[in-house]
């Protein structure tokens, strides 16, 4: 996936983070989005570009008026990177791994399967 | 064949005062569990390479006291301590955790422990650990998750959260 459109660089604009933080309250048509966030009309539909194309965001049709909504799941990569407390825990799993591997050795590497 | 896949911790958000992380290791449950309660064991992983241990204290009884201290690299002293509330050998731990440096007022910090659950489950010659946060409030669990994040994530952190649980549901 090219790194211009990946759930990472979509969210690291922060103007798209408020639109999709409004978006996580609830499906909305662009008017509102443009009324709440006071940017202008083309700025917001580029950003909903952008977001459409990572698939964090999905709209429908509703008479003449589309409607967009928060698609959580593309934005799970980001989630499960960014929390610095399971960064943490993955180095010190990483580490008991090698204990673990030691351990195993001392233990005159026992056949465990 | 080891995926590294299996390898990777997972951490979901069951509530939204909790934390859950589970990790497969290579290795019998009772060398994971007794890498976990030797003082000199947990020394050489609990630091994850951020600093040098300088206190690995475990009475490992029910009522029992831990206190973990290390110093990070930047010479920040960085400590931990709680209870035993629960002992099953090679099974199941249940601690109290208090984060010693959190910004809350030193009469509160106690109030604010966390009730840690680890179980240690065989899976044929492997081990799933399973370690379970309970926190006293969602904003203590929004503490732990986000500690140490630099501020451009914590930005797209806090907007996470807000999805987080219907990622999980």
């Amino acid at each position: 996936m090219p790194t211009t459109a990946d759930a990472f660089n979509a969210v690291a604009e922060p103007r798209r983070r408020e639109i999709l933080d409004l978006l996580a309250a609830g499906e909305r048509p662009v008017n509102d989005l443009v009324e709440t966030t006071g940017m202008g009309q083309p700025q917001v539909s580029k950003h909903l570009r952008v977001l459409r194309e990572v698939g964090a965001v999905r709209s429908r049709e509703q008479g003449r008026r589309r409607l967009y909504r928060l698609d959580p799941e593309a934005l799970r990569p980001i989630f499960e990177w960014v929390s610095p407390y399971q960064r943490l825990w993955e180095e010190r799993f990483e580490q008991l791994d090698d204990v673990l591997a030691e351990m195993k050795e001392e233990e005159g590497d026992a056949d465990d399967r | 064949m080891l995926m590294t896949d299996e390898r990777k911790a997972e951490l979901t958000l069951p509530a939204d005062d909790q934390i859950l992380v589970t990790r497969e290791f290579d290795a019998h449950r009772h060398l994971v569990y007794k890498a976990w309660t030797t003082p000199e064991l947990v020394a050489r992983w609990w630091t994850a390479r951020r600093g040098t241990a300088k206190e690995m204290q475990i009475d490992l009884r029910v009522g029992g006291n831990w206190r973990y201290v290390m110093e990070t690299h930047s010479g920040q002293e960085v400590a931990f301590h709680g209870v035993y509330r629960e002992i099953v050998p090679d099974e199941r731990l249940v601690t109290t955790e208090v984060y010693e440096g959190a910004p809350l007022p030193p009469e509160q910090l106690e109030a604010n422990a966390t009730i840690n659950t680890v179980t240690f489950a065989e899976r044929g010659g492997r081990t799933l650990v399973t370690m379970l946060t309970e926190c006293p409030s969602h904003e203590v669990r929004e503490m732990i998750v986000a500690s140490g994040m630099e501020d451009g994530l914590q930005d797209a952190l806090d907007l996470l959260e807000g999805v987080a649980q219907e990622l999980e549901g």
